[in-house]
């Protein structure tokens, strides 16, 4: 675990000894404001639920753009080599990197704090649905870069790891909607509609928790870092 | 120390090594020799437990390196090919980094950290960001980080390529101050690197083990006679002429273009042994001027071109 919180620190520390933590933060919260605010004045309601649902469209973008160097870069460098000739075993390289991306996404969330005290200012702001829209965007984020690292570490060119990692949520995301599914029942439709990023959020963004989507969520990320763990075994060490 | 046998590695049809077995003691600097793309780098990578073999085993102070080796990689220093590092680094907090990572904590990772810059005469650049460094000074902040743990084992590839000549000497001296106490190998195709620093030396070639002993044992087993090089201040025809008059030497060939005033030319004897003294008396009766004799012997550079050109 030691190892895991070492690897996560540096990596952490990464994205702000280099400017993309900086441009990743301004954009984010740029966007996630000026997205909100437009709507909110308009709709006149005192909550959040516009914020939290854009979030999914949000990190469609933005998380590719952190995961994206996080194993292609390593790959171009030869630091991967480095890396994986010290004593640390494989799984605790691909946690590091997984959770210094998460504190990462955890920052601009956390960040975006003044969105909801303005709310709470101007009307009678129910924290409830708010505390459990976070946790819910957090969790999401991090399906998200699971996602985006275990695209990463198929390639070592940033550019592909980008675009392939917005396709992937992209395609995760859509693939329960109505659109998609057109809305008939069968058991294919129902397993598209669980299977996907976007279908989960509907109610987190409601402000409903539901442990359901809470195990989904989890078992995405478990799913996808054991991938990227199987990936760079066989890949990295041939 | 290290224990290599029957080690095969593939890359799709492509054997990178195929079929490699050696031996390295305790405290030994062993050289790892061939040409561009014979399979050293491969080699290396499996020993430092980077790439998994396909056949054979590969075991480092007794412990096998396989899958998950952490066991191993504990015990191994290990500097790759041209020195990668986190370019957005200071010198020292790379070092911590990879100090910690090897378990090192507080005081004792702080001493190492100096000590390392120290050996490896990294003072003046240690708080600079490693991307900005020379590439001399990237390969011993490199080095540094292979030894921060004192590991009874260090494997160096190519630790000395793009280097200049002092950048050379003064890792070569490096190197040879650190086998004093521990176990290296390091992999190179410059020959005099191995005549400089290695006790030893393994030759491979296309994947296959073409040679290894001490770099004597090496010399002695090559089937190159006695070699010559010689200046004459004569015109080529003249030279010719007068070298049907050589008994027991034979030409070789000519060393400058043909018009010179000076001549230089190489000359081989043809049993093997020392005619250094009878190519100085044929000199003084054809009434030619010697500007240079010398001896090139059975260099380890033609014990390689053999081993490595004739299979």
């Amino acid at each position: 675990m030691n190892n895991t919180i070492t690897i996560a620190w540096r990596e952490f520390r990464a994205y702000f000894l280099s400017p993309i933590a900086y441009v990743y933060l301004t954009a984010f919260l740029v966007a996630v404001n000026w997205l909100f605010f437009r709507g909110f004045f308009i709709i006149g309601k005192a909550d959040m639920r516009i914020f939290f649902e854009m979030m999914p469209w949000i990190f469609l973008f933005l998380v590719p753009a952190v995961t994206m160097g996080k194993w292609a870069e390593e790959r171009r460098q030869g630091t991967l080599e480095t890396l994986m000739t010290l004593p640390v075993s494989d799984s605790h390289v691909v946690l590091g990197k997984f959770l210094a991306g998460l504190w990462l996404v955890a920052s601009a969330l956390a960040l975006t704090w003044p969105a909801a005290i303005t709310v709470w200012f101007v009307g009678n702001l129910d924290w409830g649905p708010v505390i459990g829209g976070y946790a819910g965007a957090l969790l999401l984020g991090g399906s998200c870069l699971a996602l985006g690292l275990c695209v990463s570490s198929l390639t070592r060119s940033q550019i592909v790891a980008f675009v392939g990692g917005v396709a992937a949520i992209f395609v995760l995301l859509i693939v329960g909607s109505p659109l998609v599914i057109g809305g008939a029942g069968t058991p294919l439709t129902r397993l598209l509609g669980y299977s996907s990023l976007g279908t989960h959020f509907v109610s987190i963004s409601r402000g409903v928790i539901d442990s359901r989507d809470v195990l989904y969520y989890l078992s995405f990320m478990g799913f996808f870092l054991f991938l990227n763990l199987v990936i760079t075994k066989s890949k990295a060490r041939g | 120390m290290i224990h290599v046998e029957h080690l095969r590695k593939l890359f799709g049809d492509v054997r990178a090594v195929d079929g490699i077995s050696f031996e390295v003691a305790r405290g030994e600097v062993v050289g790892l020799l061939g040409p561009n793309g014979a399979g050293k780098t491969t080699t290396m990578r499996v020993l430092t437990g980077y790439l998994r073999s396909d056949e054979g085993t590969v075991s480092v102070d007794g412990i096998p390196v396989g899958d998950d080796s952490v066991e191993a990689r504990r015990r191994i220093g290990y500097l790759p090919e041209n020195a990668p590092i986190y370019d957005d680094m200071e010198v020292c907090e790379y070092l911590g980094y990879v100090g910690r990572l090897r378990g090192m904590r507080g005081a004792k990772l702080r001493e190492a950290i100096a000590e390392m810059v120290q050996t490896c005469g990294l003072a003046e650049v240690a708080g600079r960001t490693t991307g900005k460094l020379s590439k001399g000074f990237r390969q011993r902040a490199g080095l540094a980080a292979a030894m921060i743990h004192r590991p009874p084992i260090l494997i160096l590839d190519e630790p000395t390529s793009g280097l200049d000549p002092n950048q050379i000497s003064e890792i070569r001296e490096l190197i040879r101050n650190i086998g004093k106490q521990r176990t290296v190998v390091l992999s190179t195709h410059i020959l005099q690197e191995v005549e400089a620093t290695c006790q030893r030396a393994i030759i491979i070639n296309s994947g296959k083990l073409v040679g290894h002993g001490t770099v004597e044992e090496l010399k002695r087993r090559s089937q190159s006679k006695s070699a010559y090089v010689v200046t004459v201040g004569a015109a080529r025809d003249r030279i010719s002429d007068a070298l049907k008059a050589l008994g027991g030497v034979s030409f070789g060939e000519w060393l400058c273009d043909d018009t010179s005033p000076r001549q230089r030319l190489s000359l081989t004897s043809e049993d093997g042994a020392d005619r250094a003294e009878e190519i100085f008396k044929w000199a003084v009766e054809q009434g030619l001027t010697l500007t240079e004799l010398s001896r090139t012997g059975a260099s380890l550079e033609q014990v390689f071109k053999e081993l490595t050109q004739n299979r």
